[in-house]
């Protein structure tokens, strides 16, 4: 029930005891900034580390052709180990089960020009699974098809920045682009949530660039992703396989580390999984602690505040308070006061976490930012907290006879 | 407050009628804070029986002992024990509000009682805006409001100088000529004589108990 007499009484309470109003207010608004911030800055250096590694797939495994360290089988070290379409071919027959996709791939950088309006780009050429490996979200037009790849199409798919270098505000989709002097059809745009370095490539069909720019069947690399049932450990394992095949398939001797070149996402994985861990980890500790400090900050405040208004408690109990109306009342101020701190405090948090976040994004910390339900949850722990902490000592207070209270400094 | 116990109290025996205005005095340690706590209810007795209002008290709880001072207890203390933070009006409505009277009403029933003891004026004022005899005079009200049935005074003068203790005093006896029954406990002899009756205790029991020769009330 509502009992706007005894609200007064409380208003009166808390507004005529303002140091011991802000003093307790302070404690829990304090805590939960420092949450909100540092749960903030912590979340966003966790979304920081996962976008650096958004670009590709996790599952990703990349093989090239380098140079021989080792002599083996009556041929010289240094020796160049140039890899070519049959070498993808060999892997795919080789290890269908294992490959989720696969491409071949050319890499270039070609001067782009549309109208008049130039510049230089990376070219990767390769076939329709680069999509899947690269982590590409094409938001116009298509992907390059195996069509496109049968017939050596003069088809580009561009990066959303390319686009916005090469043709402004405009659509590139269906317009014509050159590159070294070559004319392509734009037929598709892509954007990549690895960021804008991903978003300034161009992606055309691996035949078209061999026919064109070397008429061979040089591939620089082949990327793959590998069956994402695999577990961490197989999938390291695979890929020392694949590079294996590939040193006896070019006689390079299996202890030579220079020959063909492989990595294996896996490995990244497993040391990025570690750290997220450890992020995770810390975060919660910090938050934890930070909650921690505010429920004893709360509770030796509301002890004090108590122990503070002995004298006035006996007054009132000589007066005729009952020893309930005694609790109710520093419970409901209790709540009064934390409800309202711990709710400016949250605001104080995630506005100040807003503020801050293009300073924090300047130091690589994306969007630093805390769940609501979360910063609610903490707040009303500690408004619990202090409840409890302020029951207790109420409860004795209440139940001291007056005449102790009364005399108490 | 510790947990070893003193036999302060060996055995009293007093009747006091409405109407009456009781000192009770004694040197410190004779008892006399002791039996005005139990008298208010501050403070439980062990042994014997106790009658307030011809209501044998007895397994008081926290609760029941709260409404009983309300009903029919007025406090004055020597440190006046008014709340600071709460003006003068505020501090005589206190007990009214614990009786559940509307806001309206107590504050008009608490500025008649400023009134009574000549402190209309200073209605809105807070207590460290005081003198002492004007917070005595307001704790005065504060007791009176809620038409208790006696008047207990602990020592009412022992913070106050001598012509402010004769204003103080007048006033009890003013309060006492309308019907209201008051005990002041004090140690000073000129005090207790502006009483009635006058119980002296000594190490816990009663010394003397006598009525006050008229003629000294009146001059």
């Amino acid at each position: 029930m509502f009992d706007l007499d005894r609200w007064r009484e409380i208003f009166q309470a808390i507004s005529k005891n303002k140091l011991r109003t802000v003093l307790t207010g302070f404690t829990i608004a304090f805590a939960i900034l420092l949450f909100t911030l540092l749960f903030g800055i912590g979340n966003g250096l966790k979304n920081t580390f996962a976008k650096e590694f958004a670009g590709v797939a996790q599952n990703a495994i990349y093989v090239w052709g380098g140079k021989t360290s080792k002599a083996y089988k009556g041929l010289q070290q240094g020796r160049r180990i140039q890899l070519k379409n049959d070498d993808y071919i060999f892997l795919v027959n080789e290890f269908s089960d294992d490959i989720q996709y696969i491409t071949a791939r050319v890499n270039k950088y070609l001067q782009a020009v549309y109208n008049n309006e130039k510049d230089r780009y990376r070219i990767r050429a390769g076939n329709p699974d680069m999509q899947f490996i690269e982590n590409l979200i094409v938001d116009r037009g298509r992907f390059l098809s195996r069509f496109d790849i049968k017939r050596s199409a003069k088809v580009v798919v561009i990066g959303r920045l390319v686009e916005i270098d090469l043709f402004g505000n405009r659509s590139a989709i269906d317009k014509y682009i050159s590159l070294d002097g070559f004319n392509y059809k734009v037929v598709g745009v892509f954007s990549d949530v690895g960021g804008d370095d991903e978003e300034r490539f161009i992606y055309m069909p691996i035949t078209t660039s061999q026919s064109i720019y070397g008429n061979n069947d040089f591939i620089d690399e082949i990327d793959l992703t590998y069956n994402p049932k695999m577990n961490n450990a197989e999938a390291l394992s695979f890929g020392k396989k694949i590079q294996r095949k590939l040193k006896v398939k070019h006689d390079v001797a299996l202890r030579d580390q220079n020959g063909i070149g492989m990595y294996n996402m896996a490995e990244a994985s497993a040391s990025v999984g570690a750290v997220m861990f450890g992020l995770t980890i810390g975060i919660l500790i910090i938050g934890l602690g930070t909650l921690i400090a505010g429920i004893i900050g709360i509770s030796n405040i509301m002890v004090f505040v108590v122990k503070e208004r002995t004298k006035e408690l006996g007054i009132r109990k000589a007066l005729g308070a009952t020893p309930k109306s005694i609790v109710a009342m520093i419970i409901q101020e209790t709540l009064l006061i934390t409800t309202i701190a711990g709710y400016s405090g949250l605001l104080a948090g995630t506005g100040l976490l807003r503020l801050i976040k293009p300073t924090l994004e300047e130091y690589y910390i994306v969007n630093p930012s805390v769940s609501n339900s979360l910063v609610i949850g903490a707040t009303i722990t500690l408004i619990i907290a202090g409840l409890i902490a302020g029951y207790l000592p109420a409860k004795r207070a209440a139940r001291i006879k007056p005449i102790e209270a009364l005399n108490a400094a | 407050m510790g947990k070893s116990s003193l036999h302060v109290l060996k055995g009293l025996d007093v009747e006091v009628k409405r109407g009456e205005f009781i000192s009770i005095m004694g040197a410190s340690g004779s008892g006399k804070s002791t039996l005005l706590n139990i008298l208010g209810l501050l403070d439980t007795h062990d042994e014997g029986s106790y009658y307030l209002n011809n209501q044998k008290i007895e397994n008081l709880n926290e609760k029941k002992a709260a409404i009983l001072r309300n009903k029919f207890l007025g406090f004055i203390f020597q440190s006046f024990n008014l709340i600071t933070y709460k003006n003068a009006l505020e501090n005589v409505a206190l007990p009214l509000y614990y009786q559940g009277m509307k806001r309206a009403d107590r504050n008009k029933k608490a500025l008649q009682y400023l009134d009574k003891v000549g402190l209309k004026g200073w209605a809105h004022h807070l207590p460290n805006e005081l003198s002492g005899g004007q917070k005595q005079r307001v704790a005065v009200a504060r007791a009176l409001v809620g038409d208790p049935k006696v008047i207990l005074a602990d020592e009412p003068t022992g913070a106050l100088d001598s012509e402010t203790s004769a204003g103080v005093m007048k006033l009890l006896r003013e309060i006492n000529n309308e019907g209201m029954t008051l005990i002041v406990i004090t140690h000073e002899e000129d005090i207790a004589e502006m009483s009635d009756r006058i119980i002296r205790l000594k190490d816990g029991v009663i010394v003397s108990d006598e009525r006050v020769e008229k003629l000294k009330v009146k001059s």
